[in-house]
């Protein structure tokens, strides 16, 4: 089916009082809110297909055919709620769309069945999105009304979870590629760039850059060529809002590319991807595709002789190759390894011209900033950081997902309010920001409004949006250890303190997690000194350390040791584990009742810490055991637990 | 072997230019093709970009996507992202490494499983995360991870 270009500019340009009646039917239809046969969605995302969608996608399929059933059956992205998936949508003519948790592919017959009798299911109800002109259904909530949305500010995300990714007609029909169009038809390059810094957008990846004075810089280069390239790296682990976003509405990403490349004067951009983020790339290789055939890319777009061109690149995956001059080198087919600015980028990026690096979610903003104005941006979130923040939580809670607020909304309702806290009657410990060179954040400060500032006045640092939350399970030291190893793994080793500080932290760390293998001599000495080290070690890297892994490697070490030193004294001077995370310091026990004498553990234990006689209830001798847990491992009978 | 060198010569047809810029892209391609670089490829590319060898390794080993043995018949790959990490994946991976005496990047004997540790895959919501040749298995124990080894090593043996 060709699309009718016409008609799809003209829906995404005008307001719809400028439609005639079949131009509204078309874009009624268009957007679903006119449909004439049964419409089901199924969440394809990465975390929908992990928790089973495509076999949901299967049972779907085979529901129609076995029963003729005429439907139509689309593909989406996330809602947010990660731990919910998969998560299925259905419409019937007529009525409103509802959402379901969990549907795998056993429960799909009996939810068709239900629905299609125009009979709510018991159990697995989300919600219902309200349109005009659709009968809502009774007893069933209102999406917008459910704590996880009512608080939320979705901007950047409203049409995750509720349009077809796939579908570029839906996305126009939408008011999607509006503003691409105003931008070329209207605006001057340096006319793009004051609109965005009047908006007061900042770069969404953590450093909170003035975007429009970043493009300026680009702008004002003069160069024969300049490059755009989309920071779609996401290396964070723990993160994956820029995913979500390119799985969810990846045409919106595309057009504040070519906004953006635009502005700086580009007709080349590139989006530079985690060669794993597989979902992402097949919808926006499509993307590209079907805005090439429509003409909104390529040469002389919509006659205004303005071109450009957007590839992806799929990056080969390093923590580092984030960083946007590693990035840049391993576009350029190089290892990718930092180097030092300036020169920055916008001077002498790619290939040596001007580059400009955005993430994604700074990019997906603009759509909406161009259509509503500057004005209306800067009247969500704060004075100094204008917009809404998306985070990626996870860890110990009661709902995983993606949550997007206005800047300056406290922790507190974040994870309290909207998350539902750490969930199954546990306690909150304490957050940790920003993936593994991130805060930790005490409870304490959870009334602290989330923004740029704010939480630089604490000494904290916002990060991607990755929140990582911690109950009273989970040990700090470890989870510090855990990120220091990862770090260390993954430093490019270019520069000297950050290669060998992170390792020598990791040493440190573990040697705290563990039992000492003998109490005597030197060993003790040695821990303390070990922690004693740390903070000098801290400072070294951060000052001589030339890119923001060795920079900011330091960082979950510093703020424990400020918060959480308790729990490093615990470890260190009682050896225990306050939440009995650390394997090695756990002590061990031999319940007499289980125990049949058998020996294997006595025979097995490195310490010789276990004695007994045969046939008889073995045990462990406290001061030899150095917690290894061979015993538990081997015990055929479950005989041996731990305190 | 012959057939090998033919589908590397192939790979290299379609990268007609020879910049640099394509070295990443032509590994990515010959990754794709055979799930892992021989010798011989690097070899060749080398040759087709007029770089020598190790620095084509040299790229090559710098990026976690790039194995150099060959995968197993079951390719096992474990999340151990930060969430996974929560969710006891440290504990699943002790699990896996004793069930199959390999660690990460490496191949059993048999040529039957290798195993691969990735740092996120981006599922965090169902953490911890295990893939046997695509197939997901989310929350899981390791009970529950002992007992899928066996299942494919049982299907395996049919
Ligand atoms: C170690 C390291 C990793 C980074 N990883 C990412 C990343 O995965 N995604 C991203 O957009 N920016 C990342 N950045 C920030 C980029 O260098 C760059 O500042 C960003 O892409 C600019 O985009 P923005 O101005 O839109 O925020 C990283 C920085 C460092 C130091
Ligand atoms: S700080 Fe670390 S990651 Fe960054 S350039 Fe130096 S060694 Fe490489
Ligand atoms: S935990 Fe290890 S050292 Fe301690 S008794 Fe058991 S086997 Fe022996």
């Amino acid at each position: 089916m060709r699309k009718d270009k016409a008609l799809l500019l003209k829906l995404a340009r005008s307001d719809r009082s400028g439609l005639n009646p079949d131009e509204l039917k078309r874009s009624d239809e268009l957007r679903k809110t006119e449909i004439s046969r049964p419409l089901v969605m199924v969440n394809s995302s990465t975390s929908g297909i992990v928790a089973g969608s495509l076999l949901t996608w299967k049972a779907v399929e085979s529901y129609a055919a076995d029963r003729s059933i005429e439907l139509d059956l689309t593909e989406t992205g996330s809602i947010g709620l990660s731990s919910e998936d998969p998560v299925v949508s259905v419409q019937i003519p007529g009525r409103t769309r509802i959402f379901f948790s969990r549907i795998t592919e056993g429960r799909v017959p009996s939810l068709l069945d239900d629905l299609f009798h125009q009979v709510v299911p018991d159990g697995n109800v989300i919600g219902q999105l309200l349109r005009e002109g659709q009968e809502p259904w009774e007893n069933v909530p209102a999406l917008a009304d459910l704590p996880f949305f009512a608080l939320q500010n979705r901007i950047v995300m409203e049409s995750c979870g509720i349009i077809d990714p796939f579908s570029l007609e839906e996305y126009m029909a939408g008011g999607g590629y509006g503003a691409f169009i105003r931008t070329i038809r209207s605006y001057t390059f340096s006319e793009v760039c004051e609109l965005v810094t009047a908006s007061g957008l900042r770069g969404r990846s953590g450093g909170g850059f003035s975007t429009g004075e970043k493009w300026k810089a680009a702008f004002r280069t003069p160069s024969d060529q300049k490059y755009l390239i989309c920071n779609a790296e996401e290396s964070d682990p723990g993160a994956f809002m820029d995913r979500t976003l390119m799985e969810g509405n990846p045409f919106q990403l595309l057009e504040g590319i070519s906004i953006a490349a635009y502005a700086i004067g580009s007709n080349r951009a590139y989006i530079y991807i985690r060669s794993e983020y597989k979902d992402a790339i097949r919808r926006i290789n499509n993307a590209i595709k079907e805005l090439r055939e429509i003409g909104l890319l390529g040469d002389n777009i919509l006659d205004s002789g303005y071109n450009l061109q957007i590839s992806l690149r799929k990056g080969p995956g390093a923590f580092v190759c984030g960083e946007e001059t590693a990035l840049i080198a391993s576009l350029e087919g190089k290892r990718g390894m930092p180097s030092s600015k300036p020169p920055y980028p916008t001077t002498s990026g790619y290939l040596g011209r001007p580059t400009v690096v955005n993430n994604v979610e700074t990019l997906s903003n603009l759509p909406g900033i161009i259509r509503k104005g500057p004005e209306w941006f800067r009247s969500i979130g704060t004075e100094e950081s204008p917009g809404t923040k998306i985070f990626s939580i996870s860890g110990r809670v009661a709902l995983s997902g993606l949550v997007e607020v206005p800047m300056g909304t406290s922790f507190d309702t974040i994870i309290n309010k909207i998350i539902g806290g750490a969930g199954r009657g546990r306690e909150l410990k304490a957050l940790h920001l920003g993936g593994p060179s991130g805060c930790m954040v005490p409870l304490d400060l959870m009334d602290l409004p989330v923004s740029y500032e704010a939480l630089k006045e604490k000494g904290l640092i916002m990060g991607s949006g990755g929140v990582l939350v911690m109950d009273d399970r989970t040990c700090v030291v470890n989870t510090v250890r855990f990120f220091m190893y990862y770090l260390n793994k993954q430093s490019c080793g270019k520069c000297i303190p950050c290669r060998e500080g992170t390792r020598r932290m990791a040493e440190i760390l573990a040697s705290i997690t563990r039992k000492p293998a003998d109490e005597e001599g030197s060993t003790t000495l040695e821990r303390f000194k070990g922690v004693m080290q740390l903070e000098s070690l801290a400072e070294v890297m951060k000052d001589t350390s030339l890119c923001g892994l060795g920079q900011n490697a330091p960082n979950p070490v510093v703020s424990t040791l400020k918060y959480f030193r308790h729990e490093y004294e615990e470890h260190i001077f009682e050896r225990r584990c306050p939440s009995n995370t650390c394997t090695e310091l756990r002590t061990w026990y031999i319940d007499v009742d289980l125990c049949t004498g058998c020996t294997v553990c006595a025979k097995k234990c490195p310490a010789d810490a276990i004695i007994g006689t045969a046939r008889h209830p073995y045990f462990i001798v406290q001061e030899k055991c150095i917690g290894c847990g061979i015993c538990y491992d081997v015990c055929k009978f479950s005989a041996v637990y731990y305190k | 072997m012959a057939d090998q060198a033919a589908r590397i010569e192939k790979i290299l047809h379609q990268f007609p230019q020879i910049k640099r810029n394509a070295l990443i892209p032509l590994l990515q391609a010959v990754q794709d093709e055979f799930g892992f670089i021989s010798e011989e490829a690097v070899a060749k590319i080398g040759a087709h970009l007029s770089l020598p060898t190790s620095k084509v390794y040299g790229l090559a080993t710098f990026y976690n996507q790039f194995s150099f043995s060959p995968r197993g018949f079951y390719h096992v790959v474990l999340c151990n992202g930060t969430s996974c990490h929560m969710g006891g994946a440290g504990d699943l991976l002790n699990e896996i490494t004793k069930l199959l005496e390999i660690g990460d990047g490496e191949t059993t004997r048999d040529g039957l499983f290798s195993l691969e540790v990735q740092s996120c895959i981006g599922a965090c919501g169902q953490s911890p995360v295990m893939s046997v040749n695509g197939t997901y298995f989310s929350g899981i124990s390791v009970k529950e991870v002992r007992e899928i080894i066996k299942q494919y090593r049982e299907d395996a043996e049919r």
